[in-house]
């Protein structure tokens, strides 16, 4: 019986939906919905690439259509595309059946189109009402006309439940309530179709979820939303059709029902999945790494790190998960002698390396797998082979008395270019000819030949695809497996629940708390990771 | 013989003056002001103000006429802007570099066509004062603010101009955007590179003018170098103004009242050295742009050329 009343209303309330969005020309904002928007036959070159082959997608008013693909697997460039930000060499584009040119950013906003990017679109030292604002003729001829931006901002707030100040300075917002100004933006000029790319990367879970309450209202209200994501759950739990790309070509498209993640994650790749990484009991006991209210300053000078303490153990991962730019990458420096540190320790050991050069460090078998491994890790002009001895240059066999030893570097380079399946047309090769995974394989192939005692991997799999990405785990578990002590710095979650033994969470500086793997969920997380201690604390 | 700075007289010789030597600096940096707020340096500013300089000084002296003189200055700062938006904004040159170039063009053009049309230092009869009715009656103040000549009076005018254009209008919201996130500007439809093309053009003709005050409204000569790195005060002024059109004219008026100092300790014969006086006002700035700088930030994309998907 009660499970009976419940279901009738949530037909009855998709009825209402759908009664309302097909007898209604118009959103809640006033402008009028784009029922069809087709793209057919795209096709997108660039030196040396084939970014988007014969493409075709469509999307519908009232529904969200995901568009899944590895990174380069063109769906940016797609998007780009539709946005007017890059002109197709071949195809249409056609919106409620009409064939339209799309030659530009402002076309594409004359045309209902608005768009998300990853990286915000926002100028941090003016307001929100002067972001809406910017490039929009105003009531006042040359004059801004502000007040009238702010009281139109505060009634599509209103309308589509996105609280935002319109007064504030975009730097003075958290990246949930910047995403808003961008979503509002979007409206403000009239936009029916919504391309969100990849807008879950930067937010924590509860704003995920926030986000997806104002996207569902969105969809019942007839707009026609493109959820661009690699993540399958969320396209699983959110979207109604799913296109997946692969090289620049559609490889399936199909309703959400009729697909599982694994089939998803399989068209995606081209193949099948690994399993995940078993992770085996070791003995965590030593103490191989320990910092003590750990102070550093930011690249502005003010601290960056606020005291930070723990201890890291022969044996174990210990997940470091928080927002980006809450101190993550001041931590990992300051670790690696690449930042001062201002005030307490870091031991490895009984070696206390506070202040020692990173060639001390180094030294003490401690290795960095830094978060820009282009500008960081490798020096990119310089070959697969240069760039694999870089660390131990200075020792033999590769040099003796300041000469190098080129015959025991090819050895060296042949040899882990095999052992960790690196593509690459030889060891000659300027790093920066790679691929991302290629790169990464390289880096840990470089600082793992060394034997650490200590990895520190700062998001060691951003930007890489679901093969490279397996690799990186299954390299950081074998690592575990030997005893060796492992930081993970990651901003992805899911990356840190999968690998971790412990997980402690960085905000702002602080570790808000410490949490078991084994009994960690994504919600006290997320709440650690916005700043909001467990009650108990406080 | 210090004493003999204090006298009213000269106190207020000093301060009229420092007023009057500000026009120069006045318009080269507000013009800046822009071209950097939209993202663009040019460092060639002292170029074009001796191109300007010397086109306002020929046209005058030819025609007889300062308006044609004025006249020829904006052609010549709009044509040179013009060329700093191609080299820079179109060419994607580094900013630090084609500035220098720029400067070398113009104190080389300015020399040579001064050597083959004048030979000499010749005089004209620039702007004249304009005595402010009533204002210019008032002791003291009068001869300090009201008695200028016309570039003077509108240079300072020019200053809550710019910040109403930069702040109000919006240009200037384009302006600030498209040099803060160029990026963010192109989603939006707002055409980096003609916000770019305007501000330097518009930077360019404010060099001119900043060139023709000194040749036909405050000096009425002209002579190899006229404005003897002025130009590049300009653009410290930028910095040390934070960027701010009412900054720039608080930087512009110390750096004015102390060259009128020094001008002065000269005129009335003080035992300083000739060369440690002038150099005051140049230590001044260094030390200013030093203490002032680290406050204030530039904007985002200064000397970033922007090129769309990158």
């Amino acid at each position: 019986m009660r499970g009976h009343c419940p279901r009738i209303s949530a037909q009855e309330s998709i009825f209402r939906i759908q009664f309302m969005v097909e007898n209604s020309e118009f959103l809640p904002s006033g402008k009028p919905k784009i029922s069809t928007m087709e793209m057919r036959g795209i096709v997108k070159r660039f030196p040396g690439v084939l970014a988007n082959d014969q493409v075709d997608f469509d999307v519908q008013s009232g529904e969200m259509h995901a568009l899944l693909g590895e990174n380069g697997a063109g769906k940016s460039t797609l998007m780009r595309v539709l946005y007017g930000l890059y002109q197709p060499e071949e195809g249409e584009i056609l919106i409620d059946g009409t064939p339209v040119k799309i030659e530009s950013p402002h076309d594409a906003i004359e045309a209902g189109i608005g768009m998300i990017h990853q990286h915000f679109m926002l100028v941090p030292t003016l307001t929100v009402a002067e972001n809406v604002a910017l490039g929009l003729p105003s009531t006042r001829g040359a004059l801004t006309d502000l007040d009238n931006v702010s009281a139109r901002v505060l009634e599509l707030a209103e309308l589509y439940g996105l609280q935002v100040d319109p007064d504030a300075y975009v730097w003075q917002l958290a990246v949930g309530q910047q995403q808003r100004v961008e979503i509002i933006k979007a409206l403000y000029r009239g936009a029916a179709l919504l391309i969100l790319d990849e807008p879950t990367a930067v937010l924590t879970p509860q704003e995920v979820n926030e986000l997806f309450v104002t996207l569902r209202q969105m969809m019942v209200d007839g707009h026609a939303l493109i959820f661009i994501s690699h993540k399958l759950q969320e396209v699983m739990d959110i979207c109604s059709r799913v296109t997946v790309l692969r090289d620049g070509r559609v490889v399936g498209q199909e309703p959400i029902d009729q697909v599982t993640k694994g089939t998803l994650a399989q068209m995606m790749v081209g193949r099948e999945l690994q399993a995940k990484p078993e992770k085996e009991e070791t003995e965590q006991e030593n103490v191989r790494l320990a910092l003590r209210d750990v102070w550093a300053d930011n690249d502005l000078g003010t601290p960056g790190l606020h005291g930070v303490s723990f201890d890291l153990r022969a044996g174990e991962i210990l997940g470091v998960a928080g927002v980006s730019g809450n101190g993550q990458r001041e931590l990992a420096q300051a670790i690696n002698g690449l930042r001062d540190i201002t005030k307490g320790s870091v031991k490895a050991g009984e070696r206390d390396l506070t202040g020692a050069s990173p060639a001390e460090i180094i030294e003490q078998g401690v290795s960095y797998v830094p978060e820009e491994r282009m500008e960081d890790g490798m020096i990119k002009e310089f070959t697969v082979a240069e760039n694999l001895i870089l660390r131990e240059v200075n020792k033999p066999p590769f040099s003796r008395g300041g000469f190098l030893n080129f015959r025991a570097i090819s050895r060296q380079s042949e040899d882990l270019i095999k052992q960790f399946n690196v593509k690459t047309p030889s060891k000659d090769t300027p790093v920066k000819n790679l691929s991302g995974g290629n790169i990464q394989k390289l880096l840990l192939a470089r600082e793992l030949s060394r034997k650490p005692k200590v990895i520190v991997a700062a998001q060691p799999t951003r930007g890489l695809d679901i093969g490279a990405t397996e690799y990186v785990h299954q390299v950081l578990t074998d690592q575990r497996a030997e005893g060796t002590a492992i930081l993970l710095i990651s901003e992805d979650l899911d990356e840190i629940l999968a690998l971790s033994d412990r997980i402690i969470v960085i905000y702002e500086g602080e570790i808000m708390g410490e949490v078991d793997a084994g009994e960690a969920d994504p919600e006290q997380l997320g709440l650690l990771m916005a700043g909001v201690r467990s009650q108990t604390g406080e | 013989m210090i004493a003999e700075l204090f006298t009213t007289t000269v106190l207020v010789g000093i301060l009229a003056s420092g007023i009057r030597l500000a026009t120069p600096y006045l318009y080269a940096s507000l013009g800046e002001t822009f071209g950097q707020k939209s993202g663009v340096l040019n460092l060639g500013v002292e170029g074009i103000m001796l191109l300007g300089a010397f086109a306002a000084f020929y046209a005058t002296f030819v025609t007889e006429n300062i308006w044609l003189g004025l006249l020829a200055a904006i052609i010549v700062g709009g044509i040179m802007g013009l060329a700093v938006a191609v080299i820079n904004v179109t060419l994607k040159a580094e900013q630090g570099i084609s500035g220098i170039g720029v400067f070398l063009f113009g104190l080389g053009m300015s020399e040579l066509l001064f050597q083959k049309t004048l030979g000499t230092v010749e005089t004209v009869s620039g702007f004249s004062s304009i005595y402010i009715p009533f204002l210019s009656d008032i002791p003291y103040i009068g001869e300090i603010f009201f008695q200028q000549n016309l570039l003077v009076y509108v240079a300072y005018i020019m200053v809550p101009v710019s910040w109403f254009v930069l702040g109000k209008t919006t240009l200037g919201l384009k302006i600030r955007a498209v040099g803060e996130n160029p990026e963010a500007a192109d989603t939006l439809g707002v055409s980096v590179n003609g916000v770019r093309y305007i501000t330097q053009i518009f930077g360019g003709i404010m060099s001119g003018i900043a060139g023709a005050s000194l040749s036909i409204a405050l000096l009425n000569v002209f002579q190899q170098n006229l404005t003897s790195g002025l130009g590049f005060i300009a653009v410290a002024l930028v910095y040390f103004g934070g960027w701010r059109p009412f900054g720039v004219l608080v930087g512009s008026l110390i750096f004015s009242m102390v060259n009128a100092l020094q001008l002065w300790v000269q005129v009335l014969n003080i035992p300083i050295p000739a060369d440690i006086a002038v150099m005051m006002p140049y230590v001044l700035t260094i030390l200013a742009l030093v203490i002032a700088v680290q406050r204030v930030r530039p904007p985002s994309a200064l000397t970033k050329p922007y090129e769309r998907g990158g």
